[in-house]
């Protein structure tokens, strides 16, 4: 009954999702038992290999070093799980969007259901998911014999880097003549990234333009925060779409989240509502955000960041 | 190039739910419906490439209740040219959706198919990737801008680090994102109109296809609500108790 975690990385880096994927397929093997075995496909990824071989719970880390897995394209990467996935019952990845894009291709390939966003374990086949923007709470029960899950990584607690799994290659080399790798625009920030920051500093339509979230930054800077936005603030130009927070963005679960003139919408609150501790600065008091936030502050943003800003 | 979208029944988005007080689900008796919005932009997008002269025909197919036909009749005042319904009461999982739109794509034979990313109440993000690899099609999820460049389709992609481009041969199936394109509205005319376009009704049985899934819904809860804290009056007031009673600085 082993598990196959798929890990996510990018430029050279293991993703810190992984090690919470890891955490979730631990809870897994507590009650069906079972190897972790985690997989690292990609081009030239030596390092992403000995990175994951660290990860405490991993039984063995498997490689699959091809220029075909380059980039993360979906046909390839669901077609080596599909040859490896006779020797496990369960596939994980993280809900990353490189998760959601390959493994329901893997769970069709093989005849099985996906459950998406798993956010706990309640036995072996029994997990909990949310629906509707994170307004109900599901619990599922799956009989297929391999069980395919995206994983909802705030929800699990990453596991410790102690470990030294041994690391062994995977020679399946699969052909892709369906897609091909153009290029790509990748954010280059200095900052955490937004899924596992412990601050992340959002802004809203409210902020007028793209210039004014300079002010975010100066704090963000402070913080050592992340830097979020509404989906209105992403749809007017204002920062790229990987900002984005929500139901339909990114899922974030940091330790203090500041929404500056953001409204509040269930959309923006199913991304951001399990974070510690919420500030929202917003000049309109009856902006919904101020029912999650554990501390409100009603205010002109202008006024009051520059302030702010000047006395962290 | 003949173009199919996929369009979903769900509740509306502006609709705050209700779990049923027996936890079965969620409770759906007088609530507003509408088009998943996902939906919307893949409509509009087959339109637009139909204006462009790209596409020759859109087909807009929907699996659901008998009332899912409203969500065509709106796809179909939109600028869709046919629908084809595929009635049933079931709940009908990401994967058989998938297995019913491939048995569509096999009678049609259309080059491109989109559907949303996301439908917003199972919020599954499935049956795209789903369809593409029953059918053996390139995918290209979250897609902000695609284009047809003879035979092959140039997509851009919403990903967690930012976009990338990739090149899919066609025929291909495309999930499409919040920025891929602006809704329009349907106009009253169009809406008059759209009730004579042709709208054909067939069961998951008439496609061969079981819609039973292996994995079943035991329980639907609320969350545990977050309780609402307090307004502070200063920035100073903020930065003290974000230092000493809630200790995050
Ligand atoms: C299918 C679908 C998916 C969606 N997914 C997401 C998602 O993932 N994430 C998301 O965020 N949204 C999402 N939305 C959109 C969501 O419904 C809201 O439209 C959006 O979150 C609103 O963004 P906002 O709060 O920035 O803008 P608004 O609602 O316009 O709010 C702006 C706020 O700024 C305040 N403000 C203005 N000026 C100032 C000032 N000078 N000082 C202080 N405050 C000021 C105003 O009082 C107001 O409360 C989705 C919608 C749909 C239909
Ligand atoms: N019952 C359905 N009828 C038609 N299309 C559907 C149905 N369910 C899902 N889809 C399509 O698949 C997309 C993604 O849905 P999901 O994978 O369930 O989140 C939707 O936006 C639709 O385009």
């Amino acid at each position: 009954m082993s598990l196959l975690v798929l890990a996510d990385h990018h430029d050279g880096h293991l993703d810190d999702a992984t090690a919470s994927v890891i955490a979730a397929a631990q809870q897994i093997a507590e009650h069906a038992g079972g190897d972790i075995d985690l997989l690292v496909a990609g081009e030239n990824i030596d390092s992403i290999a000995e990175a994951a071989a660290k990860l405490d719970g991993v039984t063995r880390v498997r490689v699959a070093d091809n220029a075909v897995y380059a980039h993360q394209l979906a046909e390839p990467l669901a077609d080596l799980l599909v040859s490896l996935a006779d020797d496990y019952a369960y596939v994980l990845t993280s809900a990353s969007t490189n998760g959601k894009n390959v493994l329901p291709r893997l769970a069709a390939l093989k005849d099985v259901s996906q459950l998406s966003e798993v956010m706990a374990v309640d036995s072996a086949d029994t997990f909990k998911r949310p629906i509707y923007a994170g307004n109900a709470i599901a619990t599922v029960q799956s009989d297929d014999a391999l069980k395919v899950m995206t994983i909802r990584t705030t929800a699990f607690d990453a596991v410790s880097q102690g470990n030294s799994a041994p690391v062994e290659a995977v020679d399946t080399v699969v052909d892709n003549a369906l897609s091909s790798f153009v290029d790509e625009e990748l954010a280059k920030s200095e900052r955490p990234e937004l899924g596992g920051a412990k601050v992340v500093v959002s802004g809203g339509r409210g902020m007028g333009n793209g210039e004014n979230f300079k002010m975010l930054e100066g704090i963000a800077d402070k913080l050592g925060a992340a830097l979020g936005a509404s989906r209105a603030a992403v749809d007017a130009g204002f920062v790229p779409n990987d900002y984005q927070v929500g139901q339909t963005g990114k899922i974030v679960a940091p330790e203090l989240y500041i929404a500056v003139g953001i409204s509040g919408a269930i959309q923006h609150l199913a991304g951001m509502k399990d974070s510690k501790v919420i500030v929202a600065i917003n000049k309109d008091e009856d902006a919904p955000i101020f029912q999650v936030a554990d501390y409100g502050l009603v205010g002109d943003l202008f006024e009051i960041l520059p302030e702010l800003e000047s006395k962290l | 190039m003949k173009v199919l979208v996929a369009v979903k029944r769900v509740i509306d988005y502006n609709v705050k739910i209700r779990v049923k007080t027996d936890h079965s689900d969620v409770d759906l008796t007088n609530v507003k419906m509408a088009m998943n919005p996902f939906c919307e932009i893949a409509v509009e997008e087959a339109v637009r490439l139909k204006e462009q002269g790209v596409a020759t025909e859109v087909v807009a197919v929907s699996i659901g209740p008998k009332a899912a036909q409203e969500q065509l009749r709106t796809a179909l005042a939109l600028g869709a040219d046919r629908a084809i319904h595929i009635e049933t009461d079931e709940r009908v999982e990401s994967l058989a959706v998938a297995k019913l739109l491939k048995k569509v794509i096999d009678e049609e034979q259309p080059q491109l198919t989109i559907l949303g990313k996301q439908a917003i109440d199972t919020d599954n993000n499935q049956t795209g990737q789903m369809l593409a690899a029953l059918t053996g099609q390139p995918q290209g999820t979250f897609a902000s801008k695609l284009e047809v460049q003879d035979d092959k389709l140039q997509i851009t992609r919403e990903i967690d680090g930012g976009l990338q481009r990739l090149e899919l041969s066609l025929p291909a199936i495309v999930t499409t994102d919040l920025r891929l394109n602006e809704p329009r509205y349907a106009k009253l005319p169009d809406i008059m109109k759209a009730k004579k376009k042709p709208l054909e009704t067939k069961s998951p049985a008439d496609l061969g296809v079981e819609v039973a899934s292996k994995v079943s819904l035991l329980k639907v809860e609320t969350p545990a609500e977050r309780k609402g804290g307090i307004k502070v009056g200063s920035v100073d007031e903020l930065v003290d108790k974000l230092k000493n009673e809630a200790k995050v600085l």
